[in-house]
């Protein structure tokens, strides 16, 4: 079936089958291999990426459900090279260990900045809590959402202030 | 020190938050086949037949390969240095297919096909006949007089049994006045939970067999394939992208195997072998589940005088990393707390449960359990105060074990025991939460582990590493040792900086090592890399310093010992005057018409040294009786690492680690069917990895020795956050509500089984 979409600003035309899902769509037919597929069930949040304004696991929708549909993914997050605030916390906090889980992540993180512009611990933790990371126990990721969003303290240890 | 010590960014996150880095799934090619594996539906018996017909109808397929086709060669997938000596060799006790059903889900066969959805359809489509037997999933039954042989070399379905003794045991216990405290304690199966699942993808080129995997250990991948191919070594080539996490089950040969006898069998095509989430989980590795019995034998002034314990691990139904994770498991034992007479025992045993293999802290975090509960239970016997027994009996500096003479050279452990219990008021909060009643109760809990570097003596550590001048002046660094997400490609950047007098932008860290080209590492386990691969690392960096120095002395037509190199340029030994840049010198060298040469280095390290890093964790916790419920109110783990490379990483290393041992405190563990072996929650629903919303705040801090045999004072950190925090947790349980429980996770139903057995539920 012939879907048209717009994916980073670039709308594309394209034949998909009616079992492709948004995910292979975007590794397999345009190359976007960004984002990742952690479990392809909806579980791990590593393929989550914005579809019409709402981040989605594009494991769990079709690609021809996307038809007519604007998408946004981890390659569209800098723009000219130049890292978005999100993707500098990440950067300087060591936010990143092995990196599968960061654009689902980023991806989250920036729908709660949409809503949320500058969001508490708690909410923070709401609104990664359909993204799985094995590697950093999330610390790392909080405080730097916490710093792209003005709410980060630094301390002696580089330990932030939780609300209690 | 310029820029160790720093807290410099990474040197492949901007990489990776744009998207840029590159997996293996990445990297396949739109054209590539796709391969699925047929599991075994039965945990113990023969394949007797395969009906392949109405799988051959299905579209596409291209190749199906069974038990009955595959080269009869049995063969090891441990992660370990390979030994020359047959008897330290790890043991070849499976095939590439097994027609022996030795666990739920064993590989049987395998379908080829040009689409992943028509190798799916028709692996499903297989018929396969079984002969069945009962499946054995304890170690009790395993051991059990005229149980089913599991393997045939090992009758009796024991892999290794092993012991030691320090003094004599029963002449210790004689001693008068001493004080008995024994108990059991049980660990369960957890795993490893990488985001990226197990994949891999494998192609014929000149001639040899090219896999591309998400692998920790490229170089020993590579020779397990020759071995299960009844290969060449140099016929075999493998590559390692970027990884999505290992954290020891990648430490295995998993896919890569059949992915490479498979692409030999459609003539070099490339053909994808990628596990899914399911599969990752129920058909790699495992934590070894352990039992342990222990008897402890203390004098009236606190210090031991004799312990011993006997542990039994369950391996499941192949080797794979085998004794190795148990015996460390008892060694540990003897290592934390090295005085009085000392006796181990341990047994692996195989079951058909799936294959337990290396999971971060290697065994330590079973031992560490038992151990540190264990202390807890003779304080509560005993009276005496919790931090003082364990200062008083736990290893001190210039230790050196009597099995593996691995010698304390460094410690900072009292110090951070000190700072763990400062942070959280223990003594006084312990003593404040001791008498408590009603429904919802607060304890304090502690444990310590003390966890070596690198594998020597027991394994060969060898490292190398090339290092070569771009003509900017730039340095590309290669090496064998991986990056796996825990920030090695930072620190070996810093290392390289530091030594060679670069700045960290003139570092060019070759992040993906192909067995073709990257010098020999054995790769990222064992928390080895930034120790072992760090030695190899300063050595070679010397060595291109000097060759550097001595063209720049060609240049400036001076003695090179005059010559030193700060931040990119060429100075005077102890003067800061800029002589040369590095820039040009890295020109001149290449295109000089009277002496071009190619500056570059390449050295090798046989690290024949070992030391042992150090910790605590501190935890608070509320327990809520009635809903049998725990919540971790506030954590610290304080490590004594020798020398932090990047306080930034270090923090990451711990916070991973603490939260993966909250996990196997709390909530991690598999569940099987006890009928047929199947693991129940295969699946990132069911199997309770912490969220962002189950984690409490996690505090890391240090204690920072600098260990002498370390390239920069530095000693290992990568597994060891995880150890100390369930034993933490569960002694914490123990000060809140005076039950004291040997099991972890601390789950409500074992909770509540505790609590109705101590009266605190009626």
């Amino acid at each position: 079936m012939k879907i048209q979409v717009t994916v980073n600003g670039i709308a594309y035309e394209k034949d998909v089958a009616e079992h492709r899902t948004l995910l292979h769509f975007l590794r397999d037919d345009l190359g976007l291999t960004g984002t990742k597929e952690g479990c392809g069930a909806g579980e791990c949040g590593a393929c989550t990426v914005y579809f019409n304004g709402k981040t989605v696991n594009s494991c769990m929708v079709l690609a021809v459900e996307a038809n007519g549909g604007t998408i946004e993914t981890i390659e569209g997050e800098a723009q000219d090279g130049v890292l978005s605030r999100l993707q500098d916390a990440f950067d300087r906090h060591h936010a990143v260990q092995c990196g599968f889980c960061t654009a689902g992540m980023i991806m989250s993180a920036r729908e709660l900045i949409h809503h949320t512009p500058h969001p508490t611990v708690k909410e923070i933790q709401d609104g990664l809590e359909g993204n799985f990371c094995r590697c950093t126990g999330y610390e790392q990721i909080i405080e730097a959402i916490l710093d792209a969003t003005g709410g980060y303290r630094e301390k002696e240890e580089l330990v932030y202030v939780r609300e209690q | 020190m310029n820029i160790i010590g720093k807290p410099l960014n990474r040197v492949d996150a901007y990489d990776k938050v744009t998207g840029k880095a590159k997996y293996t799934p990445d990297l396949v090619s739109p054209h590539a086949l796709h391969a699925k594996v047929l599991h075994s539906t039965i945990a113990n018996g023969w394949v007797k037949e395969f009906d392949l017909s109405e799988a051959w109808k299905v579209e596409g397929v291209v190749d199906i390969v069974t038990c009955f086709d595959v080269p009869d060669i049995q063969f090891p997938t441990a992660g370990h240095p390979w030994s020359t000596e047959p008897k330290h060799q790890d043991i070849a006790d499976r095939k590439l297919l097994n027609a022996r059903v030795r666990c739920y889900a064993d590989d049987i066969a395998a379908v080829v096909a040009e689409t992943e959805i028509a190798a799916e359809v028709a692996v499903r489509k297989i018929k396969v006949t079984y002969e069945e037997y009962t499946p054995i999933l304890s170690i009790e039954d395993a051991m059990k007089e005229g149980a089913t042989v599991i393997h045939e070399e090992k009758p009796n379905n024991v892999v290794v049994h092993s012991s030691y003794e320090i003094g004599s045991f029963e002449e210790a216990i004689k001693e008068k006045g001493l004080i008995k405290v024994v108990g059991d304690y049980e660990t369960p199966i957890v795993t490893h939970c990488h985001i990226e699942p197990a994949n891999s993808f494998a192609y014929m080129e000149d001639g040899k067999i090219v896999v591309v995997s998400s692998t920790q250990i490229p170089h020993i991948v590579r020779r397990v394939c020759s071995q299960a191919l009844g290969v060449g070594f140099g016929t075999i080539r493998i590559v390692k992208p970027y990884i999505g996490g290992g954290f020891g089950n990648k430490q295995d040969a998993l896919t890569e195997p059949l992915n490479a006898y498979l692409t030999t069998r459609v003539g070099g095509r490339p053909v994808r072998l990628a596990y899914t989430r399911e599969e990752t989980f129920a058909c790699t590795r495992t934590r070894h589940a352990m039992k342990f019995h222990i008897e402890s034998y203390i004098r009236p002034d606190g210090s031991f005088a004799a312990r011993s314990i006997e542990a039994y691990s369950n391996q499941g139904a192949y080797a794979s990393h085998a004794h190795a994770l148990v015996a460390n498991s008892v060694n540990g034992f003897r290592m934390m707390y090295p005085v009085g007479a000392i006796k181990g025992e341990a047994y692996t045993v195989y079951t058909n449960m799936p294959t337990a293999g290396a999971m971060r802290a290697y065994g330590i975090p079973q031992i560490g359990f038992a151990l540190e509960a264990h202390v807890d239970d003779i304080v509560a016997k005993t009276g005496f105060d919790s931090i003082k027994i364990r200062k008083q009996n736990m290893m001190k500096l210039g230790f050196v074990d009597p099995v593996t003479t691995i010698t304390c050279h460094s410690t900072g452990l009292e110090e951070c025991i000190d700072k763990g219990e400062k942070y959280l008021s223990y003594t006084k909060k312990r003593k404040e939460y001791e008498k408590q009643d009603g429904p919802i109760r607060r304890g304090v809990g502690m444990a310590i582990f003390c966890y070596k570097t690198g594998v020597y003596p027991i394994s060969l550590e060898t490292s190398a590493v090339r290092m070569l001048l771009n003509q900017d002046g730039s340095l590309q660094v290669q090496m064998g040792a991986t990056e796996i997400g825990q920030g090695a490609d930072t620190v070996f950047a810093m290392m390289a900086a530091e030594t060679v007098g670069l700045t960290m932008d003139k570092i060019h860290m070759v992040s993906k090592q192909d067995t073709d080209v990257t010098p020999y590492d054995t790769g990222a386990y064992a928390s080895r890399q930034s120790y072992v691969s760090g030695l190899a690392l300063k050595k070679t960096a010397e060595t291109f310093k000097k060759k550097l120095l001595e063209f720049a002395g060609f240049m400036l037509k001076c003695d090179p010992w005059d010559l030193d190199i700060k931040e990119n340029y060429i100075v005077h030994t102890n003067k800061d005057e800029r002589l040369l840049s590095v820039a040009e010198v890295a020109l001149e060298s290449c295109y000089s018409m009277t002496n071009s040469q190619h500056i570059s280095a390449e050295e090798t390290h046989h690290c024949t040294d070992n030391t042992y890093s150090f910790g605590v964790c501190f935890v608070e916790v509320e327990v809520d009786i009635p809903m049998c419920q725990v919540k971790v109110l506030d954590i610290i783990n304080v490590h004594d690492s020798g020398t932090i490379l990047n306080h930034q990483t270090a923090r990451g290393q711990v916070h991973g680690g603490m939260s993966m041992g909250l996990g196997y405190g709390l909530y991690e563990r598999h569940l099987f069917d006890p009928k047929t072996g199947r693991m129940y929650n295969d699946n990132l629903l069911d199997y309770k990895l912490m969220t962002a919303l189950d984690t409490p705040d996690l505090h890391a801090d240090f204690v920072e020795t600098y260990d002498p045999t370390g390239p920069y004072g530095n000693k290992s950190l990568g597994e060891p956050p995880t150890i100390p925090v369930a034993p933490a947790i569960r002694n914490a349980v123990l000060n809140a509500t005076g039950v004291a429980i040997n099991a972890i996770p601390l789950h409500p139903q074992r909770l509540f089984g505790a609590f109705t057995d101590a009266g605190l539920i009626k």
